[in-house]
This record gives structure tokens, sequence and C-alpha cells, in this order.
């Protein structure tokens, strides 16, 4: 029993080094947004603000309209998740669900896409945009969603369904169902689960993106949080109160929807992680 | 008679067949099209033009394009481009640090996540949270956290009377520094080396006991070769994504100090948008495909030897 004893008190040990580790760098983000510029730099560091300087959040976030930015990067979620969450599922069902010559070959032709590197199909994409008209709008960063979502999405969707009894399927047929209803009545609410797993990843994915937005907007009032933030930076260097006031706000949102739908996020990268 | 219907009803169920299954080839397409139509627009055709454009001169701002063959291959290939060379090298030297970083590292935490700890969820938690947090503030808090006047880590360090660094502001530091901050976000890796450690049965363990092996033992003959598939795929997802580092150098150090952070995709991106030699930039862009291809098809090609497949299936 002793060994058993000790070997759980190092795992506790080497646990808790680890997640202060990871967490340090929250909580320093967190107490530089809370304290004045003469608090921030006092030597050996202090850990609680005080007094609380709350003032920071406000000041951060209307030196550049944040709200704007806010707002900008909202829309481009919304669109993202919702071009994503339909032609996704909708892809993940002739994949999965029906069965057609050459489906699997389709499939793993899409599939070898995950493995180009952007920076092949970046420049050529970027001029297509471009000469459509689209440079500093929305277009390049949301119209792709409603065009298969990313194959990633597909592989995910396509792996759950495919844990979905056949059977389901036939019995529809038997009741004059067709593949739409198919897709629309049995298979799109049994994988709920499946869609909030690739609807969060979506929204981290848009909400987080920095290149995208960086290669096609221009004008500042169109920029997005991640924009918005790295160009106030550039403005405000080692101005750390007000820089880590505006990171906390852009970080807050990403972590609520990662709290609260935490449980389906670890079930979607063991999902697509295991059968990798 | 018999005969007779025999033949008759054979070809009808034939031809039952053949319209189920060209009804099914119908809805599987249409259902696929929207994938497979951007598939074509953004990744297919892309990729052919790309592969055009890398040999011509082609620049927004030029009048004419010029077809120049392999020329900007042929430039890349001779070295005289400096900063290609320099950038090859800095993206190397980053993918050495960073791929094996990344997988002993999570491999590492996944193992102490594995154990029947109490509070395992909580821990799992606050190691996979920096994963989602965006890079642009990722980037601003590390930058704070290793600022090296006021940064809380030489603070730390001078504190424990241990030296200190200019970490991201010297060049003999800045690579380590990035892969460092990087290291903050590799908690997907190691939630998806918790699933392959989860599908390990308990009684290969309970056999070594019996046996009487310790720890090492365990490690070395069973987590090891039956986590193998799973360190297999995220070496091959840390090497594409290592070789693909741009925001941390656009945001952290934007190349510096020196181009001693030059990645490549950075100075793609510089010749593409600020030069706008879209053509140069191009045949970069196939280059680093050849490379990353020739690397993942060597881990590839290694992994008959170090990976270790469960009976038939995967």
């Amino acid at each position: 029993m002793r060994p058993a004893v000790l070997k759980q008190t190092l795992a506790y040990i080497a646990l808790i080094a680890i997640s202060v580790m990871f967490l340090i760098p929250f909580i320093w983000m967190v107490r530089s947004s809370l304290m004045n510029l003469g608090q921030i730099f006092v030597m050996p560091p202090v850990w609680i603000p005080s007094p609380v300087q709350w003032d920071n959040f406000t000041r951060a976030l209307t030196i550049l309209p944040f709200d704007r930015f806010f707002l900008n990067t909202l829309i481009i979620v919304f669109f993202s998740v919702l071009g994503t969450v339909i032609s996704s599922s909708v892809a993940a069902f002739g994949f999965s669900r029906i069965s057609w010559k050459g489906r699997n070959t389709v499939f793993a032709i899409l599939l070898s896409a995950m493995m180009l590197p952007g920076a092949v199909t970046l420049i050529p994409t970027f001029l297509g945009w471009r000469s459509l008209g689209f440079y500093d709008t929305y277009m390049p960063l949301i119209l792709p969603a409603f065009f298969g979502g990313g194959i990633f999405n597909i592989f995910l969707l396509r792996q759950f369904y495919m844990t979905i009894p056949r059977d389901f399927d036939e019995a529809a047929v038997v009741d004059g169902a067709g593949y739409f209803q198919i897709y629309s009545r049995i298979i799109l609410p049994l994988s709920r689960s499946a869609v909030i797993v690739v609807s969060l990843f979506t929204f981290l994915n848009a909400w987080n993106d920095f290149f995208g937005p960086l290669i096609y907007l221009k004008s500042s009032e169109k920029f997005t949080l991640a924009l918005g933030l790295q160009m106030f930076q550039g403005a405000y260097t080692s101005q750390w109160d007000l820089l880590m006031a505006a990171s906390a706000a852009v970080v807050l949102p990403c972590v609520v929807v990662f709290l609260i739908g935490q449980k389906y996020f670890l079930e979607g990268i063991t999902l697509t992680g295991l059968k990798g | 008679m018999a005969t007779e219907i025999r033949m008759q009803t054979a070809p009808a169920q034939g031809q039952l067949v053949r319209t189920k299954e060209r009804k099914a080839l119908f809805w599987g397409l249409l259902f696929t099209l929207p994938a497979t139509l951007g598939f074509l627009i953004f990744t297919a055709g892309p990729m052919i033009v790309s592969l055009f454009l890398s040999l011509t001169d082609y620049s927004v701002f030029k009048e004419a394009t010029g077809w120049v063959g392999f020329e900007h291959y042929a430039r890349l290939m001779s070295g005289q481009d400096e900063l290609f060379v320099k950038s090859l090298q800095v993206t190397f030297y980053f993918v050495v640090l960073k791929v094996p970083a990344t997988i002993l590292v999570s491999l590492a935490i996944a193992l102490l996540l594995n154990m029947n700890v109490k509070g395992r969820a909580m821990f799992r938690t606050i190691v996979y949270l920096p994963s989602i947090v965006p890079a642009v503030a990722t980037a601003m808090i590390w930058m704070w956290l290793l600022n090296p006047d006021l940064g809380l880590i030489n603070q730390l360090l001078s504190s424990l009377n241990l030296p200190t660094s200019s970490w991201l502001y010297a060049e003999n530091t800045v690579i380590p520094s990035v892969v460092l901050t990087t290291m903050w976000g590799i908690g997907g890796t190691v939630v998806i080396f918790l699933a392959g450690l989860s599908g390990i049965p308990q009684q290969y363990y309970e056999a070594i006991d019996v046996d009487g092996g310790g720890w090492w033992h365990k490690l070395r003959h069973i987590t090891i070769p039956l986590v193998s598939p799973t360190i297999f795929f995220n070496t091959v997802m840390a090497i594409i994504g290592a070789f693909q580092v741009f925001n941390e150098a656009y945001i952290l150090t934007g190349g510096g100090p020196n181009n001693a952070s030059l990645f490549y995709i950075f100075y793609l991106w510089r010749t593409a948008f600020r030069d706008t030699e879209m053509g140069y930039a191009s045949a970069l862009a196939w280059i680093m495909f050849a490379i990353i291809s020739i690397f993942t098809l060597f881990v590839f090609r290694t992994a008959k030897s170090w990976v270790h497949y469960e009976g038939e299936g995967r």
C-alpha cells in the first residue's frame, strides 16, 4: 500500500505544479488588467490589485471602437457557424448514410485537403475574391463555410453518424421516407451533441481567426476583435494595464463558451483523435 | 413455364437494383455537392492556379505578367535569396524544438491525468483552457510575461538569483521563447493522448503486476507501444502545424530581431502581400508543400517500425 500512496502524492504534486504553470498567465493577465500602472511595475510583484482599477476596462475598450469589433466578430461567427453546421452535416450524411459508387474515393480526396498547407491556396484564393470585388468585405470569411464548412467537421460528423444504427434508416424507408427526410427527421436530431461540437469548434475558430481578417479586411471599422486587439497593441505598446484589460475582454467570451460546452469539446476531440 | 418466368423476372430485378443504385448516386452526389464544390473552388482550383502563378512573375501592381518558367524555383534552389535560406533555418529550428517538446510534454501530462486521481476533470480543464485563447491574446500575455525588464518571469528568475534572459528580444533566445509560448496551448494534444491512453485494457497492466514489473516496465512495454498510433497521429499533426507558424511571427516578434524569427510562412506572407510578389510567393508555397510532404511521408515510412496496431483493424 505504501508505494501506491507515495505514487498518488507525487502525481498530485506534479499535477498541481502543472496546473499552476498553466494558470499563471491567466492570473497575471487578470491582475494586470485591474491595476494602475504604478502598481503593475512594483517589484517584487504584487498579486492582488488594490485599489481595483475597473476603469482600465472602460478606457481600453473605448479608445478603439471595441463594441464595433465585437459586433463585426459576432456577424462573422454567426454566419460561419450557420454555414458550417448546414453544409457539413449534409455532406457527412452523403458520405455515411447513402452508399453510392465512388463515395469513398471522393471522401478520401476531400480528406487529403486536410494535409495541404494553406499557403498553397492562399494567393489564388485571395486574388479570386479580390477580382470579384469582395476584398475588404466579410464574404471571403463567411462564404467558404457554406461549401462544406471544412473537411474536419465533415469527418467529425461522419464518424458520429456511423455510430447510428442502420435499422433507423431502413424503418424510415419502409414508411416511405426519402433521403432528405431521413437526414432531417432521424440523423440530425440524433446527432445533436456532435452538431454542438462542430458549432463550438467553428465558433472558436472564427472568433480566434487572425490570418483571415488580416488578409481580407482593410478598413479598420470592419475589423474583428482579434485584429482590433493587435492594432491596439501596436498603438499602446507597454501600456500593460490597458493591453491586459483589452486581452481579458477578448478572452472572456471564449472561456465562457468553453466552460459551458466543455463536455462536448472533449467528446469531439476524442471522436476525431481516436480514429485519426 | 418456370424457366420463362425466371427469365422475365431476372432482368426486372436487375433493373430495380440499377434504378436504386442510380437514385443513391444522385442523392449521394447532391448531398455532398456543397462540399465537393467547395473543394473544387477553394482547394483544387487554387492549387492549379498557384502552380501556374509560380511559373510567372505576377504582381498585383505590374501591368504585364511574364512567363518565367522555373526561374523562381532555380533562384530558390541556388541559395541566392538569403532571406529564404534564413526562413528555412528558422523554421527547421522551430520544428526540431517544437515537435519533440509537444509530444513529450503532452504525453507526460496525459500520463499523469490518466492516473486514478481525484479532481482529474478539473486538471484536464485547466490544461486544455489555454488552447482556446485567441492567438493575439496569447501573444500579448506572453509578451508581458516575458518582458525583459518588468515581466513576471525575469522578476521570478532574479528573485531566485537565477540568470535572466532577453527572451523574444535576442537572436539566440527568440525561437526557444516562441516555442515556450506555444507550449501553453498543447491542451488539445494532451486530450487526444488521454483518449488513446483510456483505450488501453487494464488487464495488460495487471499481467505485469503479476510478473512483478515496475512502472518503467509498464511504460516501456505496454503504454508506449499501445499508445503509439496516437503518438503517430499527434506527431504528424504537430509537424504540419509547426511548419506553418505565422501568428507568433506576426504578432510576437515581427520576424525579428534581425530576422532571427523570420518564419517561413511569415516570409511568404511578406513577399506576397507587402512586396506583392505573388508569383515568387507561390513558388515559396510549393516549396513548403514539398517539405511538409517529405517530412510527413518520412514519418509514415518509419511508422511500420514503431507504430503498433492492435489486432487487425485500427
